[in-house]
């Protein structure tokens, strides 16, 4: 159980234009599971290495527990990262890869062999021991560099990209397994993806991470319905923006007058509703639109609508949308609890 | 193919071992007159003087041995971290730095040993073994530094940070998973090093001054001395090692080994 914080971290890698890890301060609370989530070459996996002990940041702090650990060597900061191409010795047996940290902890062979079957159990390779990694499927070694990991008992453990290396049915398997290990052993745990959707199926908290810098950290749900700006909310797919203004709980733009919550800060500001919000027929804030596009997405239906000038996006279960055609006109609603607004940053 | 490869192959021992022929007949030989195709007798008088103190070749192979060995570990200790420094990390002046390591190939022998001679004359280190084991260095060091940057510019070092992070210190991670990963290099080059320096006739001379007799010192007085028996045996004596160790590490200097990558790509 360990409690990692991040303060002010800067890296710039020599001979690059802008700082790869800028100003960035995270907290990762002890027993937890944290997603660093971005797109590629936004610094995560160097955020990961930095705190791993392989790269030396430029400025600020790293501490497991209140004290820094920036001037401990990788060996002794018990942060254990599992690289995304896993990494496995090629030279050693399977088994011999998971016992590999307890045999540099120079523990004596009987309690490495007797540790070694357990995790193979708790990783369900229980024959796989003597066979050699090449031998291994992509998800079997992923599972194998998870065992070597989590065998040193980490304080904490750092996962890069665990489920980009595998094919699409071994995913939920893997994530399902990574989440039950990790609640089980209860072990801190951050791991860096570029994909929402896994980030918000096995964090409890998800840092958002754009161009070097933190754009928000929060619980999976916030960043549906409140999130900080426009980018935030593009990135987990929110796609209706509405400049405008807000004064008390009226909402001003291109649109008529919406109701918002009560909770809006005044001023200009960029109103979005997430595609599934946006509900048909009469209600609060109730508009009349025309349907301009009709697209099959899979469990839903996404109406593009052209509403007074400005363009939404709805997304609405098949039985709601049948019968609405492009071309037709439809009435909707924008239910006030849905609406969000975020600073606007011009 | 198959067939053209063992013609091919066939050749080339034949190329190898067919100067050496006369050289074994003459060890045996008693007397061995122009006409005949083979001595009219047989003896093993000259391996009996060839072994015995007098020739002192048994002391010289010692010698040549230890300074081959000797001069094989330094390579491999200063060989090993510089093909590390040129084949991951790029760094100012690393084109300088390789052609320097490069020249001893191109610039003959005598030219150096004879600049040598002279700084080293001042140092003390003439007539020394110390002092041919560095001048052997010379020729040797360049094929060990080539060898393990070719290594090490396909070595991945994600392997040695996965160890770090697992709690292994540099050396248990160096001793783990470098050393396996890059030992077929450092065979390779080891071998080439203790070849280079066996053979090494004349910086040994021009450095050693005479007092360091090494086989080929010995082999080449007895050679121009016109004891062809004696020749005969000392020069199976010389070339025994280097083929022993040829095929002992056969399995490393196949083509298709990764450790001769680098080699053949440079």
């Amino acid at each position: 159980m360990t409690n990692v914080t991040l303060t002010n971290l800067s890296l710039r890698y020599p001979g690059m234009g802008i700082a790869t890890v800028n100003d960035l301060s995270l907290t990762i609370p002890s027993g937890s599971i944290t997603a660093l989530l971005g797109p590629s070459g936004c610094g995560k996996t160097t955020t990961m290495k930095i705190i791993a002990g392989l790269l030396k940041p430029d400025g600020g702090d790293v501490t497991f527990d209140g004290q820094s650990i920036l001037h401990m060597p990788p060996e002794r900061r018990g942060a254990v990262m599992v690289f995304q191409n896993h990494l496995l010795f090629p030279n050693l047996t399977v088994a011999e890869n998971i016992g590999f940290g307890l045999k540099m902890r120079r523990l004596p062979r009987p309690e490495i062999a007797t540790r070694v079957a357990e995790m193979l159990a708790l990783v369900q390779l229980p024959d796989m021991g003597p066979r050699r990694p090449a031998d291994l499927s992509g998800g079997q070694q992923q599972r194998v560099a998870l065992a070597r990991a989590l065998i040193v008992q980490p304080r904490v453990l750092l996962l890069d990209e665990p489920l980009s290396n595998l094919d699409a049915h071994l995913r939920a398997e893997m994530r399902d397994l990574i989440r039950s290990l990790q609640r089980r052993l209860n072990i801190t745990t951050l791991f860096v993806t570029h994909d929402q959707e896994e980030a918000v199926a096995m964090a409890d908290q998800i840092a958002l991470m754009l161009a070097g810098q933190l754009r928000q950290t929060a619980v999976p749900e916030v960043f549906y319905h409140q999130p900080a700006d426009q980018a935030v909310a593009r990135f987990f797919g929110g796609v209706n923006f509405i400049p405008g203004l807000v004064s008390n709980t009226t909402f001003t733009s291109d649109l008529p007058r919406l109701h918002l919550p009560e909770n809006a800060p005044p001023g200009p500001g960029i109103l979005t509703i997430r595609p599934e919000a946006i509900r048909l027929g009469p209600g609060a804030n109730a508009l009349d639109a025309r349907v301009t596009d009709r697209s099959f997405r899979g469990t839903q239906i996404r109406l593009t609508l052209q509403v007074a000038g400005t363009v939404l996006c709805a997304d609405l279960p098949p039985n709601q949308a049948a019968g609405i055609n492009a071309g037709d006109a439809i009435q909707i609603h924008l239910p006030p609890a849905s609406l969000w607004v975020m600073a606007d940053p011009t | 193919m198959t067939v053209l490869r063992r013609v091919a192959l066939g050749t080339l021992i034949l190329w190898l071992i067919l100067p050496l022929v006369p050289l074994a007949i003459w060890s045996f030989a008693k007397g061995w007159r122009f006409p005949a195709l083979l001595p009219n007798e047989f003896t093993l008088h000259a391996w009996h003087i060839a072994l015995s103190d007098r020739t002192g070749a048994l002391h010289s192979l010692g010698l040549t041995a230890a300074i081959a060995t000797l001069t094989t570990l330094i390579a491999v200790l200063i060989g090993v971290p510089a093909g590390r420094a040129l084949g991951q990390h790029r760094f100012r002046g690393k084109a300088a730095i390789q052609a320097l390591i490069l020249a001893p190939l191109i610039v003959p022998g005598i030219a150096v040993g004879l600049g040598l001679h002279a700084v080293f004359l001042r140092l003390g280190l003439t007539n020394s073994i110390p002092g041919v084991v560095l001048v052997h260095l010379i020729p040797s060091l360049p094929y060990m530094i080539l060898v393990m940057t070719g290594i090490f510019a396909t070595h991945d070092p994600a392997f040695e940070w996965q160890a770090r992070s697992l709690g292994a210190t540099p050396w248990q991670t160096f001793r783990h998973i470098t050393l396996p990963a890059i030992l077929p290099g450092v065979i390779v080059g080891a071998l080439f090093c203790f070849l280079v320096s066996w053979s090494q006739y004349i910086l040994t001379l021009l450095i050693g001054g005479g007092r360091v007799q090494t086989l080929p010192l010995l082999l080449f007085s007895f050679a121009t001395s016109g004891r062809n028996d004696l020749t005969g045996a000392i020069a199976l004596i010389y070339i025994l090692p280097g083929i022993l160790i040829l095929v002992l590490t056969a399995r490393y200097i196949s083509g298709t080994h990764p450790a001769l990558a680098g080699v053949s790509r440079t």
